[in-house]
Parts: C-alpha cells; structure tokens; sequence
C-alpha cells in the first residue's frame, strides 16, 4: 500500500461464542463500514479483525484497540458510531466504555490492569483474542511454527521427547497422565504407521477452553500435533471434535488448508524430507467418546464404546496400531515448551503439577468466562479475586471441578491449592478445568442428581455396574428430591457408589459415583433434610419447597409480582405482598428478584 | 405419488453424499451427519441404502443411529428449541424453562408439537456458561432467558397455536 509510512491501529473485536450471542458481529461489520468509507482519510492506517474468546464473556461484546492499549467491554452496536468519531479519529478513550471496577469504582484503560487479567498467566491461550484465527500470518508473526522448524532442523526425536519430559506437562484432558512420558512409550514401538489423534470432544458440561482454542487459535494445536508426529515417525493425524462445535470445525480445517499451502502440513514439510497430515473427525455428540478408546472406536466408524486398556493405546490404539491421543489445550502447549525449554515450563506452576491451567469459572460467579492461570494457585484467589465473588452478593457454598466425573468442594476447603494431585485428595479431579460456582440456592443433592442423570444418559450400556449402578442410584436420589427418601439411602447409595467405581469398564463408570461420593462426605445435611425433615434447604426441589413473604421485610415494592410468570404472588405496592401456594409453579423468580430478602423458604 | 417422489429425493440426495466419501466404513458417521444435517433426521431409505454401499449391516448403522446424539430417527420440527442444561444453566434453573416450554408447548423434551412447529429438547452445555440460562432457535441465541419471556420469545416464531 502506498500509505504504508502512515501509523497502523488494528481494532480487535471479540468474536468468541459470548460475544457473538451478543451481537459483537454487528459491531465488527458497523465498523468496518465506516473504516473503509473514511477511507484514507484516518490519519492512521486502520485494520479491523475478528478475533477468539477474550475470556471475559460476562462483560462482552469486548472491542480492544491497539497498539494505543484501549479496551471495551459491553459494548452496543449504538457505541460504534461515537468508538469511531472519538477513539478512531481523535484517539480519544471513552471512559464510560473501560472496564469498571464494582468495589473501587475505578477504570482501567488497558485490559491487562483491572483484576480479572493482571492476575492470569497466558501460555496455551497466548494468542487468542490477540489474533485473527482465520489469518495464518497473524499466527507466524507472533513467533507461530518457528517451534515446528527448530523442532524439524535442529533437534532429534528423541531430544524433543526429552524437552516434554522434562517440562513435567501433564493430560489437559482429566486424568493428568505425563505427557512425555506417554509420547516415550509410543516412540518405543517399532510398528508403524503410528497415529497422533487430538482430543476435540469437549464434553463436561460448564468447560469451554477447549472449544475457545480451536476457535481462536487453531495453528497453535495444528504446531503440537506436527511436532509430535516427528517425534514419533508419524505421519497421519486426526482431529476429533464435537459436531456441535460448528465454529471450531471450521476454524480448524481453514487453518489445516492454509497449514498446508505454506508447507507446514502435507508431504515434504518445510524441504524437511517428513510427512504429516491432519484429518478432521466430527464427533457425533456422545459424552463417552471423550474417553480415549471410545474415541478411537468413533473414528474407526463405529459405535463410539470403550474397551478394555489390557493393552495401551500407545502400543494398539487406532486401528490396532501405536497411537498418542492428547486434549486440545496439551497440544497448545507443546510449541512453547519446544521455543523456550522444558525446564522453563517446569519452573511454572507446582512442583507436580507444572505449568498454568485453564479454567472456565461459571455458574453463581461474577466474573463468568476463561482464565488461565498457573498451577497450584489458591481456590480462594480463583474464584474471589478473579472471579469477582459470588453474585447478588449471596454465600459461597461449593465449587464443581472435574465435570461429571468431578466432585464438589465445600467452603471449608476454599484455600486449597489447585493441582492434579490436591483436586483428587478432596474427592475431587481436575477433569478438563471447568469450575462450576454453587452458592445457597443449590441444592447439592439435585447437583448429585443433576450429574448421575446425565451419566445415565451418556453411559454406553456396555458394562453392567456403570449401565445399572448410575440408574438405580439415580433412581434413588430422584425419590429423595421428590420428598420420598428412606433411612438408608445414604448408606446404599454409598454402597452402590463402592461397586460401580470398582467394577466399571472404563474412567465414565469409575468416577461416576464421585459427585454422589463428596456431596454425601461434606453436605450429609443437606441430605438429611431431604430424607428426615422432607425440606429442600435450597428452595430448589419442587415438592419439598414452600416459599412465602415475610411481611416484616416485604416494602412492597413488587418485583415479584412482576416477575411471577404464574401470577401467584397479589398485592399493592408499598404494602405486603403473599404467594398464592395453589398458583405457584416454584420457579424461584420471587427469591431471585427480590431485593430486600423477603421471599423465603419453607 | 408425493411421497415416492419424496423418497426418490432422499435416495439421491443420499447418493450425493455417498460420492462426497470413499467408501470406507470409517465415514460412515460423516455420511450419517450430512444426511441429518439435510433433513433433521435419517430416514429408512438413506440407512437401508448405506448399508448396500458400504456393506456394513443395517443393524449396526442402526446402532450407530440410535447411538450418537447429534443423529435422530424420528423427524423434526420447523424450529428446534435447544434449552440448555449444561451445569452452570442448570444451577440457575434452566429446568424452570423447560418446565415452562413444556406446558406452553404441550410436549415433554424429545417430542415435537403435534403441527410440526416446534420440537423441544435440552443440550448438555452449549458453552454459553455467561449467559445462563441460555437456549437455542435453530440458530438464534438467547440469554438469560426467564420463564416469563419464554412465550414472548416463542412468538418471534409465530407462537403456539394448539392453544
């Protein structure tokens, strides 16, 4: 371009899931017309591009302007016009726009400042949000393949599996096993072709991280995959991800053709004289093909079910041969960990678990959205300091780790440090990072509930302890809920939670019985109330829950009333108003809406 | 007849999909998905027809069929309701609105209305965690959606008539 000496800005709008249900394309396609109709009339060369999850969902659309430093957040298609009078034209910053502190009342021009991120550490999602995934340079002038190069010219097999090794790099996936160590093993078996498969079946209710990397940073896992297969001798790859992923199964194969027009993919890699190719796999929405050889058997076309790991993938995997199957968020490492060493990512995080984590915070947490931080920080600094706390100011109750097969930590255990070996001491795992927040409107055994409904649902039905066990508890916490709980329950749930995790074929059975397990240990009241004094605490069971209006907090104001899809609750304003109990469906609108903790639970 | 003609339809539309991929058995979910991609379920002629081409018996793509979520046997509605019961949705009572879809719509979850207008059914995580509770209209997303904007928002697709 002939006005290429003229200063560049590049205007980055959010285009991660939140986002976009916000609207944020709008904004992006707003902007872009009145850029190209100014024209060469901005004194600064403008670029516009959409980019991945910036992890703040909570507070998208997200819009941020550089190199001037300048974040949006909540953006409006109404704001476009004055983004690009003020901040465009003039370089003016609107401070109404910055993101605001709830407790200080303070702005923060730079997104980089305000709590949520200053505290984060970005290895695996150190591109997105910063880039367009759709564009290939973008990732190569952030230092994208150089990892691949210096991996193909200068370092040996064996040398690269050396480096994993000794970052220490564990499963991003659930179960932690040493990444290095499992790229060994495969690399032991002489018997070829081998196979490297990415894990893209993201399934635990509450996760996205993966979902958000191969969005907004397909190249990064494209990198680690490659690198890998030359480590091994590989030269075929698959990429198996959730069909319900449309974005990510398109980003992905974008980035796998363009990969392959620049000679990062394909035959003759980089004049290298390696091979290696990727294949996308649409999963076909079953929980259990996340699990590693229900997820081979899905590629092979078959029924997606787990066998029995006498032998290891590493040696019999995909279609019988020597195979290293690793989570999407494990991939998106490895490039780093070739650029600056092993013994650097060990350096991070904790002595055994090493490295950063993402996490995806949700649930009754301000802050919802994508963080990533190091290995062995703080519950306590995660979910308050990061998070922002619990919202309407209500009590923190328990937080949900480890999706289905994940367990529940009470308050008690709030300064707990995160890692793969603390979570599963506390009953709990670290599954894929997802950290459901519970405050005193859940009711724990629904949550037990909640999981065991959606395990008997996703059970494959091949084994019977997993096939029977989850139903019949199932069955039992379901009687329970609907005020029909006997003595005894406690103990044969428990009973039937012993058999199903010691019998169960693959890791769905064997860590089904978790959520049962550590809400049982550290919520037995909850349970009791439930069984004994026929109440759901929570005020979340339909038939143990009674709710009405004490008239001494009551000011009359009427949310309630207005929120009442039922039409239950009467009343003047300004005086006391009372819930029809023939009318109520018990929705909770009332107790969530009301402002002055009038509304209860009887 | 129409529905000859119909069926004649599914057979090639089923046999375009069928030259999309070699004919190996490891396609056989891909072929599956294009189809329902197409018609919001499988029909018998295209399963019956795979199973002549890839020489894979019709009980085990039968198996594959029933098996994985993302593929149906029983047709669809005009407009699909995903509501959201991922953990985070369900905790803040996405069980409410479906309760109250239900009622409005006269159908449990898996069913579709009986003009074929709408079929409702609940997702596991649609990775909207920030605006939960969250559903889906074919495409469309909707936040934070309460009970009582259920009806208001079913009307942005012509509302219920089987009232």
């Amino acid at each position: 371009m002939s006005e290429s000496n003229r200063p560049k800005r590049t205007i980055l709008v959010c285009c991660g899931t939140g986002c976009l249900a916000n609207h944020s394309l709008k904004i992006y396609h707003k902007l872009k017309e009145l850029i190209t109709k100014a024209g060469v009339d901005v004194a600064v060369e403008t670029y516009i591009k959409t980019t991945g999850c910036n992890g703040l969902c909570e507070k998208g659309p997200i819009v941020k302007i550089t190199p001037d430093d300048i974040a949006y957040f909540k953006v409006k298609e109404s704001d476009v016009e004055e983004i690009f009078e003020k901040t465009i034209l003039q370089g003016e910053v609107i401070n109404r726009l910055l993101y605001l502190d709830s407790v200080t009342g303070k702005r923060f021009k730079s997104h980089k400042e305000n709590d949520f991120y200053k505290r984060q550490m970005k290895i695996a999602l150190r591109n997105i949000g910063e880039i367009d995934p759709a564009d290939i340079f973008d990732y190569i002038e952030r230092g994208g393949y150089e990892s691949l190069k210096k991996a193909l010219f200068t370092m040996t097999p064996e040398s690269i599996i050396e480096e994993v090794v000794k970052s220490g790099l564990r499963g991003r996936g659930g179960a932690g096993f040493p990444t290095g160590r499992k790229w060994k093993q495969c690399a032991g078996y002489n018997n070829y072709p081998k196979y490297v498969l990415c894990n893209g079946d993201e399934g635990d209710p509450g996760a996205f991280m993966d979902r958000s990397i191969m969005e907004g940073d397909p190249h990064s896992i494209i990198e680690g995959m490659a690198i890998c297969a030359y480590a091994l001798g590989s030269n075929t790859g698959f990429a198996y991800i959730r069909d319900e992923y449309a974005l990510a199964v398109k980003n992905m194969s974008n980035a796998i053709n363009k990969a392959k027009e620049a000679k990062f993919l394909g035959e003759n890699i980089l004049g290298s004289g390696f091979n290696f190719d990727i294949q996308i796999v649409r999963g076909g929405g079953a929980f259990v093909c996340g699990e590693s050889t229900a997820l081979m058997s899905s590629i092979e076309g078959k029924v997606g079910e787990p066998r029995a790991k006498y032998i290891r993938s590493v040696e019999k995997g995909l279609w019988g041969q020597p195979t290293v199957l690793n989570n999407v968020e494990t991939w998106a490492n490895i490039p780093v960990i070739i650029e600056k060493g092993g013994e650097w990512y060990s350096g991070i995080g904790a002595p055994k678990s090493t490295g950063t984590k993402v996490f995806s915070l949700v649930g009754k947490i301000r802050n919802t959205g994508l963080v990533e931080v190091p290995m062995g920080i703080a519950l306590r600094e995660l979910i308050f300091d990061i998070g922002g706390g619990i919202t309407a100011g209500r009590k923190f109750k328990a937080v949900q780790t480890g999706g289905p097969s994940g367990g529940c930590i009470p308050e008690s255990l709030l300064d707990l440090n995160v890692d793969f070996d603390s979570l599963t001491k506390a009953g709990s795992m670290m599954g894929s990072g997802g950290m459901i927040v519970m405050d005193e409107r859940t009711c724990m055994v629904d949550v037990a509930r909640y999981y065991l409904n959606f395990l008997a649902e996703e059970s494959c039905g091949k084994c019977l302890p997993c096939r029977e066990g989850i139903k019949r508890m199932l069955e039992i916490l379901n009687s329970i809920c609907a005020g029909k709980g006997l003595a005894g329950d406690i103990e044969l749930l428990q009973e039937i939670c012993a058999t199903v995790s010691e019998a169960s074929l693959c890791a769905l059975g064997k860590s089904a019985p978790n959520p049962v397990v550590t809400t049982i240990h550290y919520f037995e009241d909850e349970y009791l109330a439930h069984i004994r004094d026929k109440r759901c605490p929570a005020g979340v069971c339909k038939e143990l829950t009674t709710y009405y209006i004490d008239p001494e907090n009551c000011k009359g104001c009427g949310l309630c009333l207005k929120n009442c899809p039922a039409g239950a609750v009467s009343g003047q304003p300004k005086s006391w108003h009372s819930i029809d109990q023939k009318l109520c469906i018990k929705c909770g609108n009332c107790i969530d809406n009301c402002k002055f903790h009038a509304v209860k639970i009887r | 007849m129409t529905v000859e003609k119909n069926s004649q339809r599914i057979l090639s539309y089923t046999r375009d999909v069928m030259a999309g991929y070699p004919r190996e058995q490891r396609f056989t979910l891909a072929m599956l998905q294009d189809i329902q991609k197409k018609y919001k379920y499988i029909p018998r002629e295209s399963l019956e027809q795979l199973s002549d081409h890839l020489g894979v018996p019709l009980s085990k793509l039968y198996s594959i069929a029933t098996f994985y979520k993302a593929l149906s046997l029983q047709p669809k509605g005009d407009h699909v309701i995903r509501v959201c019961d991922g953990t985070a949705c369900h905790i803040r009572s996405s069980m409410v609105i479906v309760d109250e879809l239900a009622k409005i719509l006269m159908i449990k979850p898996g069913e579709t209305t009986s003009d074929g207008k709408f079929s409702l059914e609940t997702v596991n995580c649609l990775g909207s965690c920030a605006m939960a509770p969250a559903m889906v209209i074919d495409e469309t997303y909707y936040g934070k959606v309460t009970p009582s904007r259920t009806r208001e928002i079913l009307n942005e697709y012509g509302g219920v008539d089987c009232e």
